[in-house]
């Protein structure tokens, strides 16, 4: 629970309530900007995504970086995705 | 060999060791890593054969999982077996032993019992389920503690009456402290945890060099950050100083998130003691929901017992968790104890050392030699 896999911001779903689309490996999702908020957020823009928030902003090489650790990471990866995909947040 | 071609820059990581060697001499170093996310990374690369044998890693308190205490989850089962409760929580947090069991056991048992990615998809399930009151089982450092803060927050805007939280975040600089107060460790600085300092920042770690006069590098988790990181705490003990210093400037600053930290003292108040595993009760080191979101407090709405619980004669964990032994010095390691089984908490999440250990560390330990001789380190 404690991965923080770096995801691509692909859509502003409601500024209001601060919540963005994000694909990460592939698989998109819906979380939480509001700990960001204070930051100039776009689409395009990659960010550290725990537990359904984005937590810091990062560019796109340490988003490569960090995502190639992790990948590695084998089943804690592929529960962490799994959880990931079970999520519903709107 | 295949260690150091895994990396993402063989060249870079050789160099690096090379230099960290140089640097080292023939001194003897001790250095925490706080986090589990970097006790994995280090055993997944096996850096500790890596790295020359004086320089020795010694695993910290830094999985949230790992230092809830038996009688918490003693706690939390009580609240999942509540009629008409559904309890949620992350995952890991399922596995965790308690006096009777597990959570996955209540679940076997019939309670409603589910995991949940985030904190705002449980308050979804009780937005859904209005005749039905929903817990989430809330742990983690100040990694995690923002999102139970803003989930708070918009359960209060949503005027949501059938959702509370069981708390049980901790923080990190408390047992930081306590380490460094207890006199079984002589370490020699302390690599600072990542994730957790993206919200807080580097500035608490200040004390470290100031009041007990060690270095601390706060560090990325790909290995060659580890062993950047290893560089910049032995130039700072080789040049005589003592300070905090930022590995993970990529990603972390100074100030932290200060909306994240802006909405955790909005929500929660500092507990005045908590249990941790293994370390016992540290003061002013957790937090619960403050007044203002009382009606979201679980400890408001059940009555919880509360009643310490004394781990199993045969876990270590608490001598883990301080970095006194390592896992497999565990009496019952790799036996009784095992990802499947676990007996203590450090072999459910996979970044307490024991289960990282479990993972990878022995198949680095068994090969370790050939490594060592193959890439001439
Ligand atoms: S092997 Fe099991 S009981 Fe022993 S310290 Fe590790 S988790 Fe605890």
């Amino acid at each position: 629970m404690c991965l923080g896999i770096p995801g691509q911001i692909v859509k502003i779903v409601d500024a209001q309530q601060h919540l963005a689309t994000v694909e990460v490996s592939g698989v998109r999702r819906v979380i939480s900007v509001l700990l960001l908020s204070e930051e100039d957020l776009n689409v395009g823009d990659w960010v550290l995504v725990h537990v359904g928030f984005a937590m810091a902003k990062i560019d796109e090489a340490e988003a490569r970086l960090t995502l190639e650790q992790v990948e590695k990471m084998g089943r804690e990866f592929v529960n962490e995705m799994d959880a990931f995909r079970s999520s519903q947040i709107t | 060999m295949k260690f150091v071609e895994e990396f993402r820059d063989p060249a870079a990581a050789r160099a690096m060791v090379k230099s960290i060697t140089a640097l080292a001499g023939d001194g003897e170093y001790k250095f925490m890593e706080v986090c589990g996310g970097h006790t994995h990374t280090i055993y997944r690369h096996g850096l500790e054969h890596i790295l020359p044998s004086n320089i020795e890693f010694v695993h910290g308190p830094g999985c949230p999982v790992c230092v809830i205490p038996m009688g918490r989850i003693d706690d939390a089962m009580g609240l999942a077996e509540q009629p008409n409760v559904i309890f949620t929580t992350f995952g890991d947090m399922m596995r965790v032993p308690g006096s009777r069991g597990s959570l996955l056991d209540a679940k076997a048992r019939g309670a409603d019992t589910r995991f949940v990615y985030s904190p705002l998809d449980a308050l979804k399930i009780a937005v859904e389920n209005p005749d039905k009151h929903v817990v989430f089982f809330a742990v983690g450092f100040e990694t995690t503690a923002p999102s139970t803060a803003v989930t708070l927050v918009r359960a209060k805007h949503l005027g949501v009456k059938n959702f509370s939280v069981f708390v049980n975040h901790v923080t990190i600089v408390p047992p930081i402290k306590a380490i460094l107060e207890s006199p079984d460790l002589r370490l020699s600085g302390f690599l600072g945890p990542g994730h957790v300092s993206t919200v807080v920042g580097t500035r608490p770690y200040r004390f470290i060099p100031d009041v007990y006069g060690k270095p601390i590098v706060v560090a990325g988790f790909e290995p060659l950050d580890i062993l950047a990181s290893v560089h910049m705490l032995l130039a700072q003990i080789n040049e005589g100083r003592c300070e905090v210093e930022n590995q993970y400037s990529r990603v972390v600053r100074e100030e932290g998130n200060v909306k994240a930290l802006k909405l955790m003292a909005e929500t929660f108040e500092l507990r005045p003691h908590f249990e941790w595993r293994g370390l016992g009760f540290i003061s002013q080191s957790a937090l619960k929901v403050n007044s203002k979101y009382a009606e979201f407090d679980a400890e408001e709405r059940f009555s919880m017992p509360g009643v310490r619980v004394a781990d199993p004669k045969a876990c270590q964990c608490g001598e883990v968790l301080k970095g006194v032994i390592k896992p497999w010095e565990c009496k019952v390691f790799g036996t009784a104890c095992t990802p499947e089984t676990p007996i203590g908490t450090c072999m459910v999440s996979p970044e307490g050392a024991c289960a990282a250990y479990y993972n990878f560390g022995r198949l680095h330990r068994e090969t370790a030699a050939v490594v060592g001789q193959s890439t001439g380190l």
